[in-house]
C-alpha cells in the first residue's frame, strides 16, 4: 500500500500553503511516496524507553534583560517590502467580505 | 611572490609587510574570477566596488601601522545564505530575488571587523536543500576538477570558488554535510565546527537544531585562521555556546599526533564506499601511525538510521522556518491583484518561487509532523538521534578522533542524481550523523582516486568543543602528504584560466 496519496499530498499543500497543479501533485505523492518508503526505518529501533533528543545542547531558555537597544529604522524594515504605505506594510485583503 | 596561488597566511603576511596591497590582491582575485566564472559559477553577486572599498581601507590601516588581525586585506566568498547589508542575499532562491538585507549576519560583521575583504555571494542548493548545487534557482556550479561533474553541495559555490583560486578562503554552512562533502569533492579543507561554535544570527534559517556556519581553505592553518575570525559566543544567537573558542590556529601548527587514539568507524569504512575513495582513506591511516598515532576500530550501529531520520528532522525544522517565506513583509510577491485575498497570494508567491526539492522537504516536514503521524515519524527520528549521539560517545570513550571518508564516492556527474532524490540523500551517509549529534568535523583532501584522478576527503571528528583534535590530525596529516606529493593537491587541477 502507498504510505502517501495524492489526496494526502493535496491536503498537505494547503495546510503548507503551497499551491500545486495537477500535475505537481501527481509527481510529488510518488516521490514522497518513495522517501518514506526509504525513511519508515526509523520507527524499526525507536522503542519506547529511548529519550528523545530534540537538540544536540542540552541547553534550557536563555534570558536577557528586557531593554530597548538600537534596531532597525522604519525605513529599514520596510525596505524589502513588496507593497508599503507610509510606515506600513501592505498586503492583500486577511478578512473576507462579511 | 604572493599570487591568488598563495595561501591566505601568506596573503596576509604579505600585505601586513607591503609587498603588495590589498588593493592589488583583490583585483587580482577579481580578475581571476572574470577569467573563470564562466566555467564554473562559483558566484551569484561580485561586489566589485563593495570589495575595493574594503581592501583600501585595509590598506589605509597599514600605511598608518596599525596592528591588524591575520586575515587583514585576504580575499573572501561568502555564501549566499548569510546577509549581508545592502547586498543581494538569496539563498539560492526566486523567492528572495532582488532582496537585500537591512543588516549583517554576526559572520559578517566579524569578517569586516578583521579586515576580511569580501569579493560576493556564491551559489548554493535552494535554502541549503541539496548536495550538487543543481537545486540552486540560477544555475549549476561546476566542479573546477571536472566541469561536467557538480562540487557537491549545498555550499558548492563556495568549496568551488576556492578550489578554482577564485578566493584564498570561503564561507559555508553545514547541516548535513554541506562543507565536509563539497570540500572532499573539490579537493580543499573544510569544517562543520561544533554545533553552537559559530553564531547562527543573520544565516537563514534551513533545520536550526542541526545548522552550523564554517570555514574553507586550501589548507589547515587557513581553515584554522578563518574558524577563529568568525567564532565565539553572540548573544543574538541563544543556541550559542558561552566558552572559550577552541585553540584551532595552535592546533593546526603542532604538527604532532603522538600517542594519539585515531577511532576507525567500521560502518563507514568499507562496503558501499569507492575502491580509489577506500584506497586514499586506508593509506592515510598508515600514515598516521608512521607519525606515531594509534588506530583503533569503533563501532556505531546505529548510523544506519540516521539518514532516514535525517530525512524527518531537517524537513520538519524546514517546513516551520520556510513559513516566513509569506510574500507580506519581504521577498516575491506574485498573483497579487487587488482582488485576492492574502493567503491566496500566499500560496501562488510560495508555489512560484519556491523549486522542487524545497517543496519536497516543505510537504514531507509538514507529513512528519502532521497529527497521527508525529510519533511514527518525527518522534521516532528524535529517539534515533538519541541513540546516535549515544554511538558518538562510546566510540569518543575508546579514542580522541573518528575518521571515516568523508563522501561514498568522488565527484558525481551533474544530472547524474538529480532525478533520484533518494540517491542524492545517499552522498551525505557518513556526514549526517555528525549533524545529529552537534560535534564538529573536517573534511581534509587526501589523495586522488586511482579510477578517475578525483581528490577524496577524509573525515576527523572530535567530541564537542574540541574542535582543536581535528585541526591537529588534520595538520599533521596534511604536512605528512606534502612531504610524501612534494605539491599540494591543488597542482594537479585543470588551470581553467589563461594564467
Amino acid at each position: 500500500m502507498a504510505e502517501i496519496s495524492r489526496g494526502d499530498v493535496a491536503h498537505l499543500a494547503k495546510l503548507a500553503r503551497i499551491e500545486m497543479t495537477p500535475d505537481e501533485l501527481d509527481h510529488m505523492a510518488s516521490e514522497l511516496d518513495s522517501i518514506l518508503g526509504a525513511v519508515k526505518a526509523v520507527s524499526k529501533v525507536a522503542t519506547s524507553d529511548i529519550a528523545p533528543t530534540s537538540h544536540p545542547l542540552e541547553m534550557t531558555n536563555i534570558f536577557r534583560p528586557d531593554v530597548v537597544k538600537p534596531s532597525l529604522t522604519n525605513e529599514q524594515a520596510l525596505s524589502g517590502a513588496p507593497a508599503k504605505d507610509e510606515e506600513r506594510f501592505k498586503v492583500p485583503q486577511i478578512l473576507g467580505e462579511e | 611572490m604572493t599570487d591568488i596561488f598563495s595561501t591566505a597566511s601568506e596573503m596576509a603576511s604579505a600585505v601586513a609587510k607591503k609587498e603588495i596591497s590589498s588593493v592589488e590582491l583583490t583585483k587580482a582575485h577579481l580578475d581571476r574570477i572574470k577569467e573563470t566564472d564562466g566555467k564554473v559559477h562559483s558566484f551569484l553577486f561580485v561586489d566589485e566596488s563593495g570589495a575595493l572599498e574594503q581592501a583600501k581601507a585595509v590598506d589605509a590601516k597599514i600605511a598608518k601601522g596599525e596592528s591588524l588581525s591575520p586575515l587583514a586585506g585576504v580575499p573572501l566568498a561568502l555564501k549566499d545564505i548569510l546577509a549581508q547589508e545592502g547586498i543581494p542575499t538569496t539563498a539560492g532562491s526566486k523567492i528572495l530575488e532582488g532582496w537585500r538585507p537591512p543588516y549583517d549576519a554576526t559572520v559578517v560583521t566579524k569578517l569586516k571587523e578583521a579586515g576580511v575583504v569580501i569579493l560576493g555571494k556564491t551559489n548554493m542548493d535552494e535554502f541549503a536543500m541539496g548536495s550538487s548545487t543543481e537545486n540552486s534557482a540560477y544555475g549549476t556550479t561546476q566542479n573546477p576538477w571536472d566541469l561536467t561533474r557538480t562540487p557537491g553541495g549545498s555550499s558548492g559555490g563556495s568549496a568551488a570558488a576556492v578550489a578554482a583560486f577564485q578566493a584564498p578562503i570561503a564561507i559555508g554552512t553545514d547541516t548535513g554535510g554541506s562543507i565536509r562533502q563539497p570540500a572532499a569533492l573539490t579537493g580543499i579543507v573544510g569544517v562543520k565546527p561544533t554545533y553552537g561554535g559559530v553564531s547562527r544570527y543573520g544565516v537563514i534559517a534551513y533545520s536550526s537544531s542541526l545548522d552550523q556556519v564554517g570555514p574553507f581553505a586550501r589548507t589547515v592553518l587557513d581553515t584554522a585562521l578563518l574558524h577563529e575570525a568568525i567564532a565565539g559566543h553572540d548573544e543574538r544567537d541563544s543556541t550559542s555556546i558561552n566558552a572559550p573558542v577552541p585553540q584551532v590556529v595552535a592546533a593546526a601548527k603542532r604538527g604532532d599526533v603522538k600517542g594519539m587514539k585515531i577511532g576507525v568507524i567500521k560502518e563507514l569504512s568499507g562496503a558501499g564506499f569507492q575502491a580509489g575513495v577506500l584506497a586514499r582513506f586506508n593509506e592515510s591511516l598508515d600514515l598516521l601511525v608512521s607519525q606515531g598515532a594509534e588506530i583503533v576500530e569503533v563501532s556505531c550501529p546505529n548510523f544506519e538510521y540516521a539518514l532516514a531520520a535525517y530525512y524527518l528532522i531537517a524537513p520538519s525544522e524546514a517546513s516551520s522556518n520556510l513559513a516566513r517565506f509569506d510574500s507580506m513583509r519581504y521577498g516575491l510577491r506574485v498573483g497579487d491583484d487587488g482582488k485576492r485575498g492574502a493567503e491566496e497570494v500566499m500560496s501562488i508567491t510560495r508555489d512560484a518561487g519556491f523549486g522542487k526539492e524545497v517543496k519536497r522537504r516543505i510537504i514531507l516536514g509538514t507529513y512528519a509532523l502532521s497529527s497521527g503521524y508525529y510519533d511514527a515519524y518525527y518522534g521516532s527520528a528524535q529517539k534515533v538521534r538519541t541513540l546516535v549521539k549515544q554511538d558518538f560517545e562510546a566510540a569518543f570513550s575508546k579514542a580522541d578522533v573518528l575518521v571515516s571518508p568523508v563522501t561514498p564516492t568522488t565527484a558525481f556527474k551533474i544530472g547524474e542524481k538529480s532525478n533520484d532524490p533518494v540517491a542524492m540523500y545517499l552522498s551525505d551517509i557518513a556526514t549526517i550523523p555528525v549533524n545529529m549529534a552537534g560535534i564538529g568535523g573536517m573534511s581534509l583532501p587526501v589523495g586522488l582516486a586511482d579510477e578517475d584522478g578525483l581528490p577524496v576527503g577524509l573525515q576527523i571528528l572530535a567530541p564537542v568543543m574540541q574542535d582543536d583534535r581535528f585541526y591537529r590530525v588534520g595538520g599533521t596529516l596534511e604536512a605528512a602528504l606534502l612531504s610524501k606529493w612534494g605539491k599540494p593537491i591543488l597542482a594537479n587541477a585543470p588551470k581553467l584560466g589563461a594564467k
